[in-house]
């Protein structure tokens, strides 16, 4: 009998009462009265010299209020990188100054060249028509190989190169790697692309600065997945406002995927100039804006080398992967292919040795960062894919392979210096060998094979390191932050609830289960108990949602904090029944004396928190509310084996995917209906990685891929019905829920079993096809099949 | 979108009136001239809306031959239209483009992804307007361009009912306009073979095909792809995967039409 309330319940989502009857409240919803209007004139070239831009034809425009170039930001801090990567000879990274405005060259289609603020939108996009730009275009450097070659156009005039680091790891593995590939029975390799994306969240960025003459303070409504990081960021580094007079707000957001995780030039830019023209500031992100101004993800240029003894083996691995930045280092771009890739590509197997070695690359295109995965996405798909290949090469089954291969003995310490703390990966495969029904696949092969299509089966694993991050560990690796998270819970008077947490929500439905966790641990109904997140006048200081990391890590804050509210009200509890602590037990709402049958209510302890008529006031204070900061000791390892069917038309090279089965370990799970919702959205995103979506510019830099009409997001119809299956599970041994998340193991764990399939199926008919780069479009595929 | 003056007149002669100043620009249904407008793309004067205009709308069969207002919307010519086009016209975009956009606006633009040219190059259709008639045969002039003459209107559009018919539309997979679209119809007197999506030129016969059909109407007939000379070639597909496309459609057409 499943349980209807509490932890391991599917309670509905409180929150969509409100986001599916339009009241919502997100930025854009927010007006300030007196707000002004800001319209950024964007940089239609990719490359070039600011020789001069001439406002005055526009500052006599109707209804201007203030024009800014980047003149106006010389003097406030550059739009900060929150990662220092180290590079294989022991130096710190390039860093190029990210100016809130471009100041003396453009770098990228899509910068902010200047800005308007006016009485009305209109108005400012009118005046901004009357700049007058003076440029000298200068050749664009796209290609990440030519933008590393000898001679190329450098970016930044302030670096030696293009080249943002070279990172290997280990590097001291460096010999040992390359002597296990000398000595190896079988060494597969394969070239590959993990594409640049787009995150199109269903809302855009938004930011309104606002700003108090009379107190000095300052406050950002924006569209952020972690409201306290901007606070730090924008406060500390770009326009030095101290956190007292900073507030930052991200009410009701409509979807990140990590691209509202980063400072953005447009928040800063909002907050200055609330302050310079004193009147709020408001700018709404249009969708041809977020194509250009949203920092992108993946766009990864890897080889992969595998390397097996003559059992099969895997005894080394190696890569080397071109990384892009775009053009300048967006707040966790540097850490994406380093640390939250490199250490990702054990995978779920025994491999004794590898080497990663990334070269970051800046280029004139939109900056590139952290999108759902980060990282992990790109080593799973490099691995997983290589794996694939080799059982072909080697004529084993690739199942067989990756069993014979699985780490099986926790804890595991990788050669990529992470330690898996717990998993099953048979288990998994067991449960995924069921939902999906390999032993059906012949007879619907034959079936699509009928209807004169090619049907084919992928398969893969995949294992990701979330709840970042132990702070220790991370600052080592050049984290410029600490990545605890925090929670207050609050109980009020009559026993009610609020807990202020770090996490933000915006889609992951933490209204919902927080409750969920807080209501089982003391025995009251969930409607006694909400959230508050998304603002830094009323949460503590947590580093916000991204990375799988809210349960684990701002959930076990949470845990923590109640732990200590229980333990006061034990003691209050323990002086309304003249009773000693440690003989008080909670249960169901209810503080019982063990042994006796003397209870007292939740409520009534409560009340006497606030009410102390009769209270121990010598030994404790009065109130009942703990605050709890928990830094976690190790990552969260969540891990899976996914399963995807597709038919391929022969004539046109269309794939479909016929059936997609997901089996996820995600440790212990709070509302198993919301665990199936992320699953879902993070497949659907998957599938789009693999068959639609493509992030394209020229060879000037200018992206062709600009709006929906060229860059194909996944609708219902290309997606099936999934299968998943979250039984296997392996609580985490460190963190007190025992969760792992959820978030992004479907984006991470399908693009390869998709690809995977379409190999298969196009094999199946005799195609001499050993890769096809994402997405498989129906051209592409149809490539494939006639070179 | 920048200001413009805004007129709905409710008869022909009031419109072709309305649009003699200078820029000023017809309103069928706004499906591509509002977002154009939006992203102040284009700065008409005044535009002149034209659907308050009674004699431009409705979809009528009668002998043989399917009329259709200028004015009619994808969404009435998918439910009044003969059956080949009232698939075609029920597949364009979503339901909110199908109630808004107008055949004949769509005519107008002549997208060169659009799919009514292709069904009017083959469905023998006759493009009627404030000032004359216009053979679909001599309508389309390439991407974007159209017979039309300033300030001249799409008052109807009539084809004849063919004796079979099929489109076949290989979708492009961000904007769903036609990568490539074949419309087949086979009449008494022979069998025309319409292509959208795939040339520079925009929406053009295949004469190629037509003969090859016109002598025996079957699958197995169609030619080998046309050359890829002269077609597209973009993100979502090369030339020669757009000529090849042309000859799958083709055939897969054909066999539509049993």
């Amino acid at each position: 009998m499943p349980k209807d309330h509490g932890i391991g319940a599917s309670p509905k989502r409180r929150e969509d009462v409100r986001f599916l009857t339009g009241n919502g409240n997100y930025t854009d919803d927010i007006n300030i009265h007196g707000q002004a209007y800001v319209h950024f004139l964007r940089s239609d070239v990719a490359h070039a010299t600011i020789n001069r831009i001439d406002t005055s034809a526009a500052e006599a425009m109707p209804g201007v209020v203030k024009i800014f170039t980047g003149d106006d930001f010389a003097e406030v801090g550059g739009v900060p990188c929150g990662w220092q990567v180290t590079d294989r000879f022991g130096e710190p990274m390039q860093e190029p100054r990210h100016p809130v405005i471009a100041h003396g060259k453009i770098k990228h289609v899509g910068e902010i060249v200047a800005a308007v603020v006016a009485d009305s939108l209109d108005q400012a996009r009118d005046a901004a028509e009357a700049i007058e730009l003076d440029l000298d275009e200068l050749p664009a450097v796209v290609d990440m190989k030519a933008a590393l070659a000898e001679g190329a156009t450098k970016i930044h005039d302030e670096l030696t190169s293009n080249l943002c680091y070279d990172w290997g790891f280990v590097e001291e593995n460096k010999e040992a790697v390359n002597k296990a590939f000398d000595e190896a029975a079988h060494v597969t390799s394969l070239e590959l692309v993990n594409q640049r994306l787009v995150a199109n969240p269903m809302e855009a960025r938004v930011a309104i600065g606002d700003y108090s003459r009379s107190s000095d303070e300052y406050t950002l409504h924006t569209t952020s997945q972690n409201p306290h990081v901007i606070r730090l960021l924008m406060g500390a580094f770009v326009l030095g406002i101290p956190e007292h007079k900073l507030r930052v707000v991200a009410p009701d957001v409509g979807g990140g995927f990590g691209t509202k995780i980063f400072h953005y030039a447009e928040e800063a830019f909002c907050t200055f100039a609330a302050k310079a023209c004193n009147r709020p500031v408001k700018w709404s992100s249009t969708r041809s804006e977020a194509f250009m101004s949203d920092a992108q993800g993946r766009d990864h240029v890897t080889k992969i080398e595998l390397a097996l003894d003559a059992e099969n083996n895997f005894t080394a691995i190696r890569t080397d992967t071109h990384a892009n930045m775009g053009a300048y280092l967006s707040t966790f771009a540097s850490s994406v292919p380093t640390w939250l890739h490199g250490t990702l590509m054990a995978g779920n197997y025994k491999t004794p040795l590898i080497y990663v070695n990334v070269k970051a690359v800046f280029t004139n295109t939109v900056p590139v960062d952290a999108y759902r995965g980060a990282g992990r996405p790109e080593a799973t798909f490099q691995l997983e894919r290589v794996i694939d290949k080799a059982a072909r090469e080697l004529g084993v089954d690739p199942i067989a392979l990756r069993r014979q291969n699985f780490i099986t003995e926790f804890p595991y310490a990788t050669p990529v210096a992470v330690e898996y703390d717990t998993g099953d990966y048979h288990g998994t495969m067991d449960k995924l060998e069921a939902l999906a029904d390999f032993g059906g696949f012949a007879a619907r092969r034959a079936e699509s094979e009928k209807a004169g299509k090619l049907r084919g089966l992928g398969v893969n694993c995949y294992i990701e390191a979330c709840g970042i991050a132990p702070s220790a560990l991370v600052g080592q690796l050049g984290a410029r932050a600490g990545l605890y998270d925090a929670a207050t819970v609050r109980v009020n008077a009559t026993g009610s609830i609020s807990v202020m947490v770090g996490a933000h929500s915006h889609g992951q439905g933490h209204e919902t289960t927080f409750p969920q966790v807080v209501a089982e641990m003391i025995g009251i109904d969930e409607s006694m108990v909400d959230i508050v997140h998304g603002d830094t006048g009323r949460i503590p200081f947590g580093m916000g949602t991204y990375g799988s990391r809210s349960i684990a890590v701002c959930g076990s804050a949470m845990v923590r904090a109640t732990e200590k509210v229980i333990a006061k009200a034990k003691k209050i509890a323990a002086h309304l029944m003249e009773a000693s602590d440690a003989d008080i037990e909670l249960k169901d709402g209810q503080f019982t004396v063990a042994g006796t049958d003397k209870s007292v209510a939740w409520g009534d302890v409560t009340l006497t928190a606030y009410v102390p008529h009769n209270y121990p006031l010598e030994d404790i204070e009065p109130g009942l509310e703990e605050t709890a900061f928990y830094d976690p000791a190790n990552f969260t390892y969540p891990a899976g084996a996914y399963a995807c069917e597709v038919e391929v038309d022969p004539e046109t090279g269309k794939v479909s995917i016929e059936r997609f089965s997901a089996a996820d370990d995600f440790g212990n799970i709070i509302n198993p209906m919301i665990v199936d919702g992320q699953v879902h959205g993070g497949i659907g995103q998957g599938i789009g990685q693999a068959l639609l979506e493509n992030c394209v510019y020229d060879g000037d830099g200018q992206l062709l891929s600009a709006s929906y009409m060229d860059y194909a997001m996944p609708r219902a119809d290309d997606v099936p019905f999934y299968a998943v299956d979250h039984s296997s599970q392996t609580p985490c041994t460190h963190n007190p829920l025992g969760v792992k998340g959820c978030g992004e193991a479907g984006a991470i764990g399908s693009p390869p079993a998709v690809v995977n399939a379409v190999i298969d199926a196009l094999r199946s008919a005799g195609h001499d096809v050993t890769h096809i780069d994402m997405p498989m479009s129906p051209a592409r595929v149809w490539a494939a099949m006639n070179p | 979108m920048y200001n413009f003056d805004f007129e709905r007149p409710s008869t022909i002669a009031e419109a072709v009136a309305a649009l003699a100043g200078e820029d000023a620009q017809a309103l069928g249904g706004g499906q591509t001239l509002i977002p154009t407008l939006k992203q102040r793309l284009a700065a008409p004067s005044k535009l002149v809306s034209l659907a308050g205009i009674a004699e431009m709308k409705g979809v009528t069969i009668a002998d043989g031959v399917l009329t259709m207002g200028g004015g009619a919307t994808h969404a009435e010519v998918a439910a009044e239209a003969c059956p080949p086009l009232a698939a075609l016209a029920g597949n364009i975009g979503d339901p909110a483009v199908r109630n808004r956009g107008t055949i004949g606006g769509s005519l107008a633009n002549n997208d060169p992804a659009a799919d009514y040219p292709a069904a009017m190059l083959a469905l023998k259709s006759t493009i009627v307007t404030n000032a004359r008639e216009i053979s679909g045969d001599d309508f389309f002039r390439g991407m974007f361009e159209t017979a039309l003459e300033e300030r001249e209107i799409i008052t109807a559009v009539r084809c004849e009912v063919p004796q079979a018919a099929n489109y076949q539309k290989f979708e492009q997979p961000a904007s769903r306009f036609a990568l490539v679209g074949v419309f087949v119809a086979k009449y008494a007197d022979g069998v025309r073979v319409g292509v959208t999506g795939a040339a520079q030129e925009g929406a053009h016969r295949w004469g190629a095909a037509e003969a090859a059909l016109s002598a025996e109407f079957s699958p197995g007939a169609v030619p080998p792809a046309p050359a890829s000379e002269g077609l597209l070639s973009d993100l979502h597909g090369s030339a020669e995967y757009r000529a090849h496309l042309v000859a799958v459609l083709t055939r897969r057409a054909v066999a539509a039409c049993g």
